[in-house]
């Protein structure tokens, strides 16, 4: 009989063109996803190599990263942005690679839209040049982040040299309590792994808990597998995956689609497959967290505390918590519910679909955003932000005072104009609390998007299960 | 790509762990679509103030630092963004080889695209060059990548692994891109079998965007 494989082990089997020598091997790639921020370069080393991209039906780009999120028919203010978003505009064109432009109803966030059009599928092997391309593990696909030199390996050739990563499985299993989200689950997973937990792995979230996720709930999990530090992260795909990919744009039809699924069905690890590292929890022990810190394993139950770098032992982890606190202007030991914010932030490629604005909408329903924060709901797509609409959620957001704005990667990062200027505290449902990286002296606090809601609401990091 | 065989130089000390790519490189100085001139936002928001001058309290900003041409650093460098700004601002700046317990896995491949060697050594052995590091003009380490040693400023010769197709072509200079197109035909006969098996995997995008 043969050997027992994992989810990872079948889709890695079924992309290896040839060994490359020394351990690596040459992997075929299905689906190339491309923004503008990381491919200028990719695309001049083609131009001056006279290459070509080898499989334009193979690869899509839209741009995310730079662009306003308000004002949207006045064009790119920033200079060193719009060049950027010139700059792809005339690589798809110069390369023939399709490509979704600004004003379509499809764009947005690359990782939203990759799913949403039916693009993503379980047992691809799908690239981008950008870390949370880990989200489209979700539907049981491989999927990890590549710098530019790769981004143009792959335009070039369609593969990449790569060294086959070890197997690794988090297990949750149970019921996650009321107010309690996916993203709540990834955090806890990252707190007690560490931010590099994952490194050197491909991580399959398996259990009950994950079973009984919606897909917009995997992919919020699946986004952070990066930060404990794994090249990817992966669901396996059931009829949950299949309903979801069902019907979309670019998924198969017709008799392709019963191929497909039959092949879809295969892909799940089999029973005795060997796991290089096994990590559980229980959903029923994960209360709502938000990070404290100033990298993602830096985080905590909302009822908890600060911690007090004064009882850690290791020198090295002690001068990291004491340089986060003194960035965060935390102090050890004070409780996380009486943070005060000045700005929340719903949005990302982690938390900007349509579960995750209901759950938002749910919380500020009725309710005003507190004096003295901003707050701004950013949906991750042109399709989430009109279903939205439909759903009536954009007006629930504007009665409480919520921005309600265009999609795209927003203050996730500092790259367009809605980043925080002025140091200011803020809750936020993207992935990433590093330094600064929100705007110059930005804190953040990473939270689920009714967390963030509650946040906005009350003007402090709040546990949302006590707002009713 | 530039041949990396041997490299003396100072080493600089940064003993802090899970060292992010938003703290190599950050995310706002992204807007570029160069990949050279990038030294000048390395390590920004620790190697200058607010105000835009220099932070003396930054190791680079330190006498025989600004030369340095290695960093010894702690466990988890490059943790984060796919971003190959890091490598491309940490070699601009003149940065050719970084030692660590352990790197992020993207960072550590971005690295061998260009030319910057990333050493993973055992914690004890780190802390040691990590003490070498504090000597300033006296810390120079060599090392020599074909004999992966790295050499002691006290002479003690240090062994390091390193994979030897990365270090195959690191030490050749040369250009993965090139390697595999020469493998063109095994890549097309594996795509014919692939497009009559699983069928629709091909042609996806044509009318994205239409």
């Amino acid at each position: 009989m043969a050997r027992p494989r994992t989810l990872f082990d079948k889709i890695w089997d079924d992309h290896v063109i040839a060994p490359a020598g020394e351990g690596t091997y040459l992997l075929y790639i299905d689906l190339h996803l491309c923004h503008e921020v990381t491919t200028p370069q990719a695309f001049e080393g083609l131009k001056l190599a006279g290459r070509k991209v080898r499989r334009p039906d193979a690869t899509i780009a839209v741009a995310d990263h730079n662009i306003p999120t308000s004002n949207r028919k006045s064009g790119i203010d920033e200079p060193e942005s719009k060049l950027q978003v010139d700059t792809l505009e005339r690589n798809v064109v110069d390369f023939g690679v399709p490509y979704i432009p600004i004003d379509s109803i499809n764009q947005g966030i690359v990782h939203i839209i990759g799913p949403e059009m039916g693009l993503s599928q379980p047992g691809m092997t799908i690239v981008c040049g950008d870390s949370h391309t880990a989200t489209h593990g979700a539907l049981g696909a491989l999927a990890f982040g590549i710098g530019t030199s790769e981004v143009e390996h792959v335009l070039a050739t369609q593969t990449l040299i790569q060294a086959h990563a070890k197997n690794m499985l988090v297990e949750v299993n149970g019921t996650l309590g009321a107010g309690v989200s996916p993203k709540d689950v990834i955090l806890a997973i990252i707190g007690k792994i560490g931010t590099a937990g994952g490194t050197g792995h491909v991580i399959e979230y398996g259990g009950s808990t994950f079973r009984s996720m919606s897909m917009e709930g995997r992919m919020t999990v699946c986004n952070m597998a990066i930060e404990s530090g794994a090249r990817a992260g992966l669901v396996a795909p059931d009829e949950t995956t299949f309903d979801y990919v069902k019907g979309r744009q670019y998924a198969p039809k017709g008799a392709a689609w019963e191929q497909a699924v039959a092949y879809w069905r295969t892909l799940p690890s089999d029973p005795g497959a060997q796991f290089d590292k096994k990590v559980s929890l229980d959903a029923s022990d994960i209360a709502p967290h938000v990070t404290w810190g100033t990298n993602p394993e830096q985080t905590a139950p909302i009822t908890g505390r600060v911690p007090d770098p004064g009882e850690i032992d290791d020198p090295l982890k002690r001068a990291a918590v004491e340089r986060a606190l003194q960035y965060m202007q935390l102090k050890p030991k004070t409780p996380l519910n009486e943070v005060p914010v000045q700005r929340v932030f719903i949005g990302s490629c982690t938390n900007s679909r349509i579960e995750d604005l209901r759950a938002a909408a749910a919380v500020a329903k009725g309710r005003k955003v507190a004096q003295g924060v901003r707050a701004m709901v950013v949906p991750g797509s042109g399709l989430v932000k009109h279903q939205a609409e439909e759903e009536g959620l954009d007006r629930i957001f504007l009665e409480a005072g919520f921005e309600w704005r265009e999609p795209g990667c927003s203050n996730c990062m500092s790259m367009n104009p809605d980043r925080a200027m002025n140091g200011e505290r803020i809750a936020s449902t993207s992935n990433r609390n590093f330094e600064g990286r929100q705007g110059p002296g930005a804190k953040t606090h990473l939270v689920g998007p009714a967390m963030a809601a509650a946040a906005a609401v009350t003007g402090h990091l709040t546990d949302v299960r006590q707002l009713g | 790509m530039e041949k990396f065989t041997q490299l003396s130089g100072v080493a600089a000390p940064m003993p802090m762990i899970n060292i992010d790519t938003d703290k190599i490189f950050p995310a706002i100085h992204l807007r570029t679509i160069k990949r050279t001139g990038l030294a000048k936002h390395l390590f920004e928001e620790i190697r200058f103030r607010p105000d835009g001058s220099e932070n003396p309290d930054f190791v680079l900003n330190q006498g025989p630092y600004r030369n340095a041409k290695v960093i010894v650093v702690g466990d988890n460098f490059g943790c984060g963004s796919s971003r190959e700004h890091a490598p491309w601002a940490l070699t601009d700046f003149g940065i050719k080889c970084v030692i660590a317990p352990s790197f992020a896995d993207i960072f550590y491949n971005n690295c061998f695209k260009n030319g910057l060697l990333p050493i993973a050594l055992p914690q004890e052995t780190v802390d040691k060059l990590m003490d070498d590091a504090k000597k300033g003009g006296n810390a120079v380490l060599t090392i020599d990548l074909e004999k992966q040693t790295i050499s002691r400023p006290d002479g003690e010769i240090v062994h390091f692994d390193i994979d030897p197709f990365r270090k195959h072509c690191l030490v050749n200079g040369l250009d993965d891109i090139g390697l595999t197109e020469q493998r063109n035909a095994e890549i097309a006969g594996y795509e014919q079998t692939r497009r009559a098996a699983k069928p629709w995997l091909f042609d996806m995008t044509e009318t994205a965007g239409a």
